[in-house]
Formats: C-alpha cells, structure tokens, sequence
C-alpha cells in the first residue's frame, strides 16, 4: 500500500517539477514507501508534460478540493499554491489564491479522514526583510520588518493557519519548508525573472545579501518529506550569500543604481520599459537582502544541501546569455 | 650712428622702429646679420655640432643672403670701428645658435627614431618619471605588484570574490585598514596599549567604551586590532547603521552585523574576534561635559552571549574619542524627524559646514585590558540575571577606572 499524494498548484513551473518527480519516484519505491499515485490540482492545465501525474482541473478556494480528496483517498498532501503574484495569472489577486486557498485546502484536510501527512511548501519570505534582521534566521526567529503586505504577508498567514490546523489535527505529520528562492532557468521566480533582464535596477547605497536554492536540492527535499516522517519547520537555502553586487558583476550586466527612497516604484517602472515585471515585495528583498541558517535541515531533517548558494547562481549565470559588461571581468 | 640708423630700419612702417632713434628688433637682427663674419661662425658650428643637424645647417646657409640684399648700403658705409660691437653680438648669437643645435641633436639622440615628434611633449621624460614614481611607492618588484594588483581589480570586477554569510569582505576590510592608517597614527597619534591581551585565536568579546559623536572609534579599534594582532574585529553594530545606505553597506563588507545576542553568538561559537560598544547612542551622543564617564552598559546582552559561547571578554578602554567632536548640543525635534537618535551640534558643525566635519586631532590611546574569563561559569549562567548584572558591572567598573588611568597618563587632549 503506497501512498496517495496530492499537489495543488501544479500549473506552477515548480510545482510541476516537484509532481513529476514524486510521480517517478512511486515507480522506484525508496525504502519500501512507495508513492502509488499523484494527483495534482490547478485552475488552469500545465504548461508541460506533467508525466505521470493524474491532473484534476479544480479551485482549491472551493470546496471541491475535499471531494477530490475523498474520491482519490489522499493521504499526503504537497501544498505548493502559494506563490508570489504573478502577470501571467489573470483573475483574482495572490492573496486570494494564498490565503483563501489554504484556508479551504486546510479544511478539507480536517474533514478527511485519509489525510495523514501535509507538506507546506512555503518561503523564506516569512522572515520579512529590514535592517533590524539577524545575519541568519533560525527557524525559531520572528520577522523583524516587511511582513506588512504582499507575498511575505500571505507566507506568514498561511503558515498561521497552518499551524492551527495542526493543534486541530495533532495527529497529522506537518512539514513546513521554508525555501529561498529557487534560482533556475526553467522555474519561474522573482529573482530569476529579475536576473533576466538586460539591465539590473539597484538601491543606491545597498548591497543585499541573496540565498537561493538549486532546483535539485528542492526536489530532493520534497521528496524526503513524502517518503520520510520529518515534523517541523525547515529551513532551505544552499550554504553562503551571494551579494547583489558580486551577482551583477557575475552576470555582466549593468546596474541602475535608484536612491532607495521610492526604489520600488522607480525600479518597478525601469523594469517594466525593459519588459519585464518586478513584484512589489521584492524591492525590500533588494534593500536589505535575506539569509537563514540551515543546520535544522542538516541535523534535525537529516538532509544535506549538495550546492552552496554560490554555485546555484553560477550554473544559472552559465545558463544565462552574459551581459554586455561580461568581456570586463573576462568570463565567458 | 645716426645715420645708420635712418638708413637700415623698416621704411616706417606702422609698429616698428622710428627711425631716428630707436630701430626696430627686425633692423637690429638684420645689421647684426649683415655683419657677420662667415669664418667665426663656421668655426663654432664646426665645434659644437660634429653631426651637422638640420636646423643648425639651416641657420647657416639661409642667415647669409638675407642682408646680402637689404643691409648692404649700411654695410658699405659701416665704418671699421663699429666692428667690435658687431663681433660681439654675432658671438653670442653664435653661441646661442650653438646651444639650439646642441640641444637639438641631444634630443634626436634621445628619442631616435621619433624625428616627427612636435618639440613640448616630453614623452620619454614623462614615462622615465611614472616608472620610477611607481618604482618609488612601490618598492623594487613593482611590476609583479602590479600585475598583482590588476588581477585582484580584474577579480572584483567580475564579482569573483568571496564573502561570508555575514557579508565580510576580507579584501575590502584591507583596504579600509590601510585608509584609516594615517587618520590613526598621524591625525590622532595613536598608542595601543595591551595588545598581548588579545587572544591569537577562539573567539573573544572586545567590550569598549562609546564617544565622540560619529562612531569612529569602531573604525580605530579595528583598525588596532587588524594591526596590532593580525586578526579581524568584527564589530556589532546598532539597526542604524544597517538602515542607512552606503554606511550599512560598509559595514557588512568591513565584517559587522547586527548587534543581537543570535548573532553575537554565532561570532563566537565561530571563534571569532566580536566588538560591542554597549554604550551605543547613549555613549557617543552624550554631551562634552560628560565626557569619559561611562554610560549604562545596555542590558548586559553581551555578557550573556559571552558565557553561551564560553568566551573571554577583553575590556577595551578608548581614550581620546570623545575630543574628536565635542558634542554642545543636539537639535531633538530635528533629530527624530530624520530618525537619527541626536542631532549634533559641535563648536564647528554647523557653523563651517563640511568643514566643521574634520576630526579635531585629540591624541588617542587605546587600552586593551586582561581578560575576563566566563568559561568558570556554566553556559546556562547566562539565564541568571544576578549573576549577568555583576559581570556587566565589573567590566563597566574596570573599562571606567582605566580611562581615570589613561586620562592621566595622556596629559593634553592635543598636544
């Protein structure tokens, strides 16, 4: 008897990738747990193949994602809908999608009675960003600053909520993984589609410090917290900081250095001539910049992270066309 | 001479000679031409110049017809006492021609091959000077120093650095160390004293006083301890500074973070040299009068952290801070709609302007004291508060008693 996943949001670039490996994962059972079949949930179909995952077109803000639950007999659920608002996606706002749509999922794992493991896919996000932050958050830190709108609040109620679903259901294996942004050419992020642009707006004066998390290592991690009981809060980050200076300089491209009054709209408006947008929570995480400690993972999750954050932003940098300033420093 | 004069001359025209007395510089030129022996001339060139140049073979061939035509009746009538004086001039005319040509071919020789080069740019001359200038400031192997240097530029210019998770910097640290050097030890004389006290390696809290306004005593300490022990302070620094552009961004590659105890503690576990200044803005913005008496020492975090992570705390003593900007006054209101704790007025801020921003040049010493040891306490002391006050108290009390001393020892603020 294997398990039954489901994974909501799987139109997502990285919850897409995170479906399909725990789809090929159920055809070679890792110590004896076996994932029999993954059922994954959105609004709209995948852009790409989704292998082989069982797709159910449904809204999780509606109480559909329980009827789903019973028919398929869930007992593991991946909830990776909550995202950071994104252009592509019409309709109602983020914070509908994030909040609502936890609440709702929430619910329907209360209800059933199959539901015996809930993965939360959420971000470092809910650390917020300031200048009042340690150098590293621990899992036990509180945010300091930046949690007041956008994204970073939503990460922070969702969280909420699901950590009063879990004094409901006690009995429930909760995981909650709080990764930094995945930095690859195919999975859509924030700071991959910020990093794409020609040119690169900055806060004049600042130079965050930036975590991010290779592809591989995220879906390693989430395949762990299927296959394997590990209850708890999680941190993910590949080890180190890349600054945003030495990432510009990596990637060749000219900065537009923006007095740090007003950066958000100003950059947000320089991005947007280059055809590109900025999502407005991410003008804070250029300000001050964000770095959590991992030895939770290390030690308590017993995963070990297999590239520094370093060596995730240089495959992305060989992944990239260089910028035109590349032939300064000379790397190709 | 009269009737020399109204002879040779330039016929009157306008801004020339007048023709009775005073003969135009073209005229003198030319009876001075017209006079000239061939046989001392050939005589000097034949001398001064064995490679014949150019010009000076120029001078030569050319100088004879020019009189030939327009002197020649002043020449006729030229009667023979006046040859003496024409000698004269021809010899120094000859001379000076002898000069040019020297000096002339001197430069040929100089720059063989560059004929073309316009006369005015010494381009040798200017690189001879770079080199040895470079060769001067940077010592005898200045050229692999260079390359060195280029590399290093090259490096950072692709971003091919390394920094911690705190954002250290290490190549950065350097360089600002090498800034403060003369701001240290030539505008405020600095002395350091107990530096054995600091320990070669594990982690240690530095715990110093806080004065003069403008946190640079933080910049000096490290600056004495990156010199005087090899090691790097990593300082612990208000919100303030993390908040504010350019300064926050220094401050992380120079090696400081946040002053809280999650931080201070991974310091030193990571065996690390960590600088507190628990004074913070109550100690550097008290007012001159007040000078040299210590302020409360925060809450006693740093104690805390000290014994978590079983480290010695070394009491660091600052004399000569707190003269650098005597602070006597503070415009409140305007402070607290910047968001600055103080708003400092000093004898010369605002009145001078930027000027009023130098340093005043107080002598400093800077004391390193023994060390207090925590490891006698267990980790978990550090949840007594009792025992949290008395140790803040003691390193308060010694840190106080030893600026008394060093006041003492110091005498004059700045001379």
């Amino acid at each position: 008897m294997g398990r039954v996943v489901l994974v909501t949001g799987v139109a997502g670039t990285f919850a897409s990738r995170v479906s399909r490996t725990l789809a090929e994962l159920g055809e070679n059972p890792v110590d004896g747990t076996a994932i029999d079949r993954v059922v994954g949930l959105d609004t709209r179909p995948p852009d790409g193949d989704l292998g082989g995952v069982k797709f159910v077109r449904a809204d999780i803000r509606t109480p559909v994602v329980g009827k789903v639950m019973a028919v398929e007999d869930v007992d593991t659920v991946v909830h990776l809908d909550v995202n950071p608002p994104d252009r592509s996606r019409a309709g109602s706002g983020a914070k509908e999608r994030n909040v609502i749509g936890t609440m709702q999922l929430l619910a329907a794992c209360q209800r059933s009675a199959t539901v015996t493991k809930l993965v939360l896919g959420s971000s470092t996000a809910v650390y917020g960003t300031s200048p009042k932050d340690p150098a590293l958050f621990t899992e036990s830190s509180a945010a300091q600053g930046g949690v007041r709108s956008g994204f970073p609040k939503d990460s922070v109620e969702v969280e909420n909520y699901v950590r009063g679903f879990s004094r409901r259901r006690p009995e429930v294996i909760i995981t909650i993984l709080r990764l930094a942004q995945v930095l690859h050419p195919d999975i859509d992020t924030p700071l991959r589609n910020y990093f794409q642009n020609p040119a690169l707006p900055t806060a004049l004066g600042f130079d965050p410090r930036l975590q991010f998390t290779h592809l591989d290592d995220a879906l390693d991690v989430f395949s762990e917290a299927v296959l394997r009981d590990r209850p708890g809060t999680f941190n993910v980050a590949g080890d180190g900081v890349v600054t945003l200076s030495q990432a510009t300089r990596r990637l060749g491209k000219p900065v537009i250095p923006l007095p740090p009054v007003g950066f958000a709209a100003a950059a947000r408006r320089a991005i947007r001539v280059m055809g590109g947008d900025l999502p407005p929570d991410l003008n804070r995480l250029l300000t001050y910049g964000r770095a959590v400690d991992t030895s939770a993972l290390r030690e308590i999750f017993g995963f070990e992270l297999k590239h520094t954050s370093e060596e995730v932003f240089e495959e992305f940098r060989a992944s990239q066309r260089p910028g035109i300033l590349a032939a300064l420093g000379g790397r190709r | 001479m009269n009737d020399d004069r109204r002879t040779i001359g330039s016929g009157g025209k306008a801004g020339r000679g007048n023709r009775s007395t005073s003969p135009s510089s073209a005229a003198r030129s030319l009876a001075g031409g017209a006079q000239r022996p061939k046989k001392p001339v050939t005589k000097v060139k034949k001398a001064a110049t064995s490679t014949t140049t150019k010009p000076a073979a120029k001078k030569t061939t050319k100088a004879p017809p020019k009189p030939a035509k327009k002197a020649a009746p002043a020449a006729k009538k030229a009667p023979a006492q006046e040859r003496p004086r024409l000698r004269a001039v021809t010899d120094e005319d000859a001379a000076a021609a002898a000069a040019a040509a020297a000096e002339e071919a001197a430069r040929k020789t100089r720059t063989a091959g560059s004929a073309s080069l316009p006369a005015g740019i010494p381009l040798d001359e200017i690189v001879v000077a770079l080199v040895q200038g470079v060769q001067r400031v940077l010592g005898s192997d200045w050229e692999s120093r260079l390359a060195t240097f280029f590399a290093v530029l090259r490096k950072r210019l692709s971003g091919d650095f390394a920094v911690d998770e705190f954002g250290f910097d290490p190549q950065i640290a350097e360089i600002l160390v090498s800034a403060v050097e003369p701001l240290a030890e030539k505008w405020f004389r600095l002395e350091v004293r107990g530096v054995e006290n600091i320990p070669s390696e594990g982690g240690a809290l530095l715990v110093a006083n806080h004065s003069g306004t403008v946190p640079i005593d933080g910049l000096i300490t490290g600056y004495a301890v990156k010199k005087y022990s090899g090691r790097d302070l990593r300082p612990l620094g208000a919100d303030l500074v993390f908040a504010l552009p350019f300064v926050g961004q220094v401050a992380r590659k120079v090696g400081a973070t946040l002053a809280c105890t999650a931080d201070a503690e991974r310091l030193l576990t990571g065996g690390e040299l960590a600088g507190v200044w628990p004074e913070g803005f109550k100690g550097i913005g008290k007012p001159f009068a007040e000078r040299y008496k210590l302020q409360r020492f925060g809450r006693g975090g740093f104690v805390s952290s000290a014994m978590r992570a079983q480290v010695p705390i070394v009491p660091v003593s600052i004399v000569g801070a707190e003269e650098i900007y005597p602070l006597v006054g503070n415009v409140p209101s305007l402070a607290r709609l910047l968001g600055l704790p103080y708003l400092p007025i000093t004898p010369f801020f605002p009145l001078l302007g930027p000027l009023g921003m130098i340093p005043l040049p107080s002598k400093w010493i800077i004391e390193f004291g023994e060390p207090i040891r925590t490891d006698a306490y267990e980790p978990e002391a550090a949840d007594d508060p009792m025992l949290l006050f008395n140790v803040t108290d003691q390193v308060r009390e010694t840190i106080q008693q030893t600026l008394y001393a060093l006041l003492v020892d110091r005498g004059n603020a700045f001379f």
